[in-house]
């Protein structure tokens, strides 16, 4: 190459770098997804060009700010029902998949002893079952010495996704709970106390023994929480290991749900675990600036590319490659690029 | 003070002896009961404000370090630090106190030496009050729908408009009082050698009432420092950078709220680092105030 | 007065000029501060319409919250609000009034200045302070010995024993106005301070020369002559811990309930719209409701903030 054409290749090279220059996009929601996304940005940043600001304020708000379209993009654990997609122009994908542990505090019982039903941890959360050593857990829990203290059940205080599959489980396991507090990001607690974040609930839990509550995996995980087995739908007690959420998660039919809102609770299989969700995040379709949705679009094509390892990591389960394709597929209904 | 009465050392009158010692030992008792409890009480005032100093001090210099300083915010378990959030803090508390200060000064200006005595100087007066003590959670939701919703996003500016309407009320009571404390005879004097009587407030009494007056705007700056859930629903905090005026714009406080509940051991020692210069922060900046503001005094 | 200056009339023209421009600003910021309230109170009385117009005048009575169901009421964090700062205040005068009485009477002169500061200090801490030290400091301690201990102690006794039940959570209503007391002593002590300072030596004087200790002259002197402007601290007090969020929000256990032990959880109407607003969407009942709670608390505030001002106003002329 001639010294003219080598130094037009760099300037070239130089212009389409500037074009590059750094996009910032804002997304807020999901505390569950907060890690990931925050990794995928730091670790994607260079490829991507995007400069990602997550705001970690609980999926119920993730999904007012997408609707108000305060933000680029909202992150919500729970999957928005379809004609609320349709009523604010929205289109979902799902990014990751997770588990949500049940923890608990009961003086000599260590992580993944306590054995405990959907049923039982309905009527627990619904005030019918008070105390550790009631016959109903006595039962699923034979030789096992469970203290006479009363059961402390503490719930998230802010409006939380983990909550919303929380309570969908409960919804699936118990008729009573479904007409009397139902599921959704915030609900009717006929009981027990609220923790404030993901470490509200844990640090609730752990200073009360006789305490119950869930976290999301990666966080019980992380502190050590004392963890309990949960039956599944096939029948066995199953513990919240990497191994199970992945065979729930394998069990999932993609084709058979819209909008990708499938709902990985109760899924069927030996060795699969019981409370488990996909998070999910809102685009819009008629973006302000377009600019904006292709830079969100080029974040999560990274993160589908690239980031499976990351999210094994902390603890999530990677889609599928199907999925991920079908997602890119869903993507040209959104304006912009890609 | 000693209960001491001349001749006998008997508190009270008394005929019969007995009956008077033993009422005066009664009274002495409970004077030093009541005395051992008051004291304890300030004990008690004392300790707790040194609790919570200590608990900042040995969780929050735990994590104090340079990087703090040198990196913004960053995902956990990624070394970040706290750079953005510092100087979204003094970005929008100094645009705050700019805004509003002289509109609090104005105000107070118009309470001294506009409409002294008359009713409307008592209903503004008392509009005053009820904005300092209103909940500055509600503060934030009026700037909400004021400001956020109409321009479709949280914003710097948001958050420094909530911080001026908080600081207003605040700049009003001192200058008020201030210019209350000037001699008539200082003013009486400026409109004596003819000056206009926007002169003689501005170059007579606010000069002699400066000092006062900047105490009050550094109160003020002190309040402001620490306000979190106003600026949640207006500037919303910035997690990868500073942001500017027209978008979301990090600060320490809700950097703190967002840090402390969450479950990473390193967001929550970075939330006691900022926890920890926040209150020094604003503890020097109340000393310092109140040494001046005594002194003058 | 000597007419020693000669006004040119163009000056005079130029002085009325600045007169009338700085008159109009201060009149006109006058102004600002009154439309600042009535924006305040209109958008929030507007936003909060809608909850209004559901659930009529039952929703100031209803204890119900349920946003699956899309039933929303106000009693339960009013309940919160209020209950809090009572036990705030039952906790924070006694020590308030202690602190006050050393500072004026007890305290040797040396120390009166370092210990008021102190003390005054406590007030400037910022309330997400509170917050924190609240959750990592009180709390493990409530729920691991002070609760406990109280729950044993009470038990047996009829009443009191469902008043002081309940699983140690070390969150709670008790929590919460335990906070709230640390950061209302400050308040309530600084202007019972002043006031007793503005009784006039001589009535001190002259109970000390018959005979009075400290405790009666305080007791018969100088709380009858102050008592309306203690109150009236008092009531600042209050204010203040009615609209208190976020050290609140941390500790009070967050439940949509009233419970009828006072270590059960709850929420004040400002730690609720704390942590539900986010999450509330556009033109929904659950946001207008939260607006309404937002209504009703400046309401109360701003009854208890007339009531205060009615009564610390004789002192005012003290200066």
């Amino acid at each position: 190459m001639t010294f003219r054409t080598t130094a037009l290749a760099i300037a070239l090279a130089g212009f389409s770098f500037a074009a590059h220059a750094q996009t910032q996009i804002t997304g807020a929601g999901s505390t569950f997804a907060a890690p990931i996304y925050g990794k995928w940005a730091e670790a994607g940043a260079t490829a991507t060009g995007v400069k990602l600001n997550y705001q970690a304020i609980g999926s119920g708000a993730g999904i007012n700010q997408i609707n108000n379209r305060t933000v680029d993009f909202g992150a919500s654990d729970m999957p928005v029902k379809a004609e609320d997609l349709t009523a604010h122009k929205l289109m979902q994908f799902p990014t990751v998949i997770g588990g949500v542990d049940i923890i608990v505090n009961l003086p000599g019982i260590k992580a993944n002893e306590l054995k405990l039903t959907g049923p039982v941890l309905a009527d627990i959360y619904l005030g019918k079952i008070t105390k550790w050593n009631d016959p109903e857990i006595a039962k699923i829990n034979a030789g096992m010495k469970l203290p006479s203290l009363a059961i402390a059940t503490v719930h998230r205080a802010d409006g939380s996704g983990t909550t919303f599959v929380f309570t969908d489980y409960l919804s699936m396991q118990s008729a009573e709970w479904k007409s009397k507090v139902g599921s959704s990001t915030s609900v009717a607690w006929p009981n027990g106390a609220g923790g404030k974040g993901s470490d509200g609930v844990a640090a609730t839990v752990q200073h009360i023994p006789g305490g119950i509550g869930y976290d999301e995996s990666a966080y019980a995980e992380q502190n050590h929480l004392t963890t309990a087995l949960m039956m599944n739908k096939a029948g066995k007690f199953v513990a919240p290991t990497m191994a199970a959420f992945v065979a729930a998660a394998g069990n999932a039919d993609w084709s058979k749900v819209q909008n990708f809102a499938i709902d990985l609770n109760d899924q069927p299989g030996a060795a699969s675990w019981p409370i488990e969700s996909a998070t999910f995040v809102l685009l819009p379709l008629d973006p302000k600036d377009e600019k904006q949705s292709t830079a969100v679009k080029k974040f999560f094509d990274w993160g589908f590319e690239h980031g499976d390892d990351i999210a094994t990591s902390l603890l999530y389960i990677p889609l599928p490659q199907s999925v991920h394709a079908a997602i890119r597929t869903a993507w040209k209904a959104v304006p912009g690029t890609m | 003070m000693s209960v001491t009465i001349m001749g006998g050392g008997i508190p009270g009158a008394a005929k019969n002896e007995a009956v008077a010692r033993s009422l005066g030992r009664r009274r002495h008792l409970t004077n030093l009961f009541v005395k051992a409890l008051c004291i304890t009480a300030t004990v008690i005032g004392l300790l707790l404000l040194a609790s919570i100093l200590a608990t900042l001090l040995w969780n929050g210099l735990a994590g104090l370090s340079l990087n703090v300083f040198v990196t913004d915010t960053k995902p956990p378990g990624s070394h970040g630090g706290l750079l953005n959030a510092i100087i979204g803090t003094l970005i929008q508390t100094a645009l705050g106190t700019v805004i509003g200060t002289p509109i609090g000064l104005m105000v107070g200006t118009y309470l001294a030496e506009y409409s002294r005595g008359s009713q409307i100087s008592n209903v503004v007066r008392f509009v005053s009050d009820v904005l300092l003590s209103a909940p500055s959670i509600l503060i934030g939701l009026f700037i909400y729908q004021l400001l956020v919703e109409p321009m479709g996003g949280f914003s710097g500016i948001a958050g420094s408009l909530t911080l001026a309407v908080i600081v207003i009320p605040i700049v009003v009571r001192t200058t008020e009082d201030m210019l209350r404390l000037i001699p008539a005879t200082l003013r009486e004097a400026a409109i004596g050698l003819g000056a206009p009587k926007w002169k003689m407030i501005t170059l007579v009494c606010y000069r002699a009432a400066m000092d006062g007056i900047v105490t009050g705007v550094l109160l003020a700056v002190a309040r402001i420092a620490g306000e979190t859930a106003p600026l949640l629903f207006t500037s919303l905090g910035n997690s990868s950078g500073l942001g500017n005026l027209a978008t979301p714009m990090a600060s320490l406080p809700v950097t703190i709220y967002q840090y402390a509940g969450s479950a990473f051991d390193d967001w929550v020692q970075l939330a006691w680092v900022a926890a920890l210069l926040i209150t020094v922060g604003v503890l020097a900046i109340n000393v310092t105030a109140r040494l001046a503001l005594r002194g003058k005094k | 007065m000597q007419q020693a200056i000669i006004i040119p009339a163009s000056g005079r023209a130029r002085r009325g000029f600045g007169d009338a421009v700085f008159a109009t600003t201060a009149r006109a910021s006058g102004g600002l501060v009154l439309l600042l309230l009535g924006g305040i109170i209109l958008s929030l009385f507007i936003g909060g319409i809608a909850a209004f117009r559901e659930f009529g005048p039952g929703f100031v009575f209803s204890t119900e919250w349920d946003p699956v169901h899309q039933k929303f009421g106000a009693l339960v964090s009013i309940y919160g609000t209020l209950i809090t700062s009572a036990i705030a205040l039952v906790l924070a005068v006694p020590v308030a009034f202690g602190v006050a009485f050393f500072l004026t009477e007890l305290a040797p002169a040396w120390m009166r200045r370092p210990v008021g500061t102190a003390i005054e200090l406590l007030a400037a801490v910022p309330s997400i302070i509170y917050g924190m030290w609240g959750f990592f400091v009180i709390v493990p301690i409530m729920s691991s010995t002070i609760q406990p201990a109280i729950i044993n102690f009470f038990d047996g006794i009829p009443v009191l024993q469902d008043l002081f039940a309940g699983p140690p959570f070390g969150t709670g209503i008790f929590t919460a106005a335990l906070i709230l007391a640390v950061m209302v002593i400050p308040f309530v002590a600084a202007t019972m301070r002043d006031v007793f300072d503005t009784v006039p030596a001589v009535y001190k004087e002259s109970a000390y020369g018959v005979g009075c200790t400290t405790w009666e002259v305080m007791r018969s002197i100088v709380l009858p002559y102050t008592r309306v402007s203690v109150v009236g601290g008092i009531m600042l007090g209050l204010g203040r811990a009615l609209g208190e969020t976020m050290a609140v929000t941390f500790v009070i256990g967050n439940a949509d309930r009233i419970s009828e032990t006072v270590f059960g959880s709850g929420n004040t109407i400002a730690s609720i719209v704390a942590l539900e607003f986010p999450e509330s969407p556009q033109g929904s009942l659950k946001l207008a409701s939260l607006l309404a709670l937002g209504f009703i608390l400046f309401v109360i505030s701003f009854i208890v903030l007339a009531i205060s001002r009615m009564l610390l106003k004789p002192k005012a002329t003290g200066g």
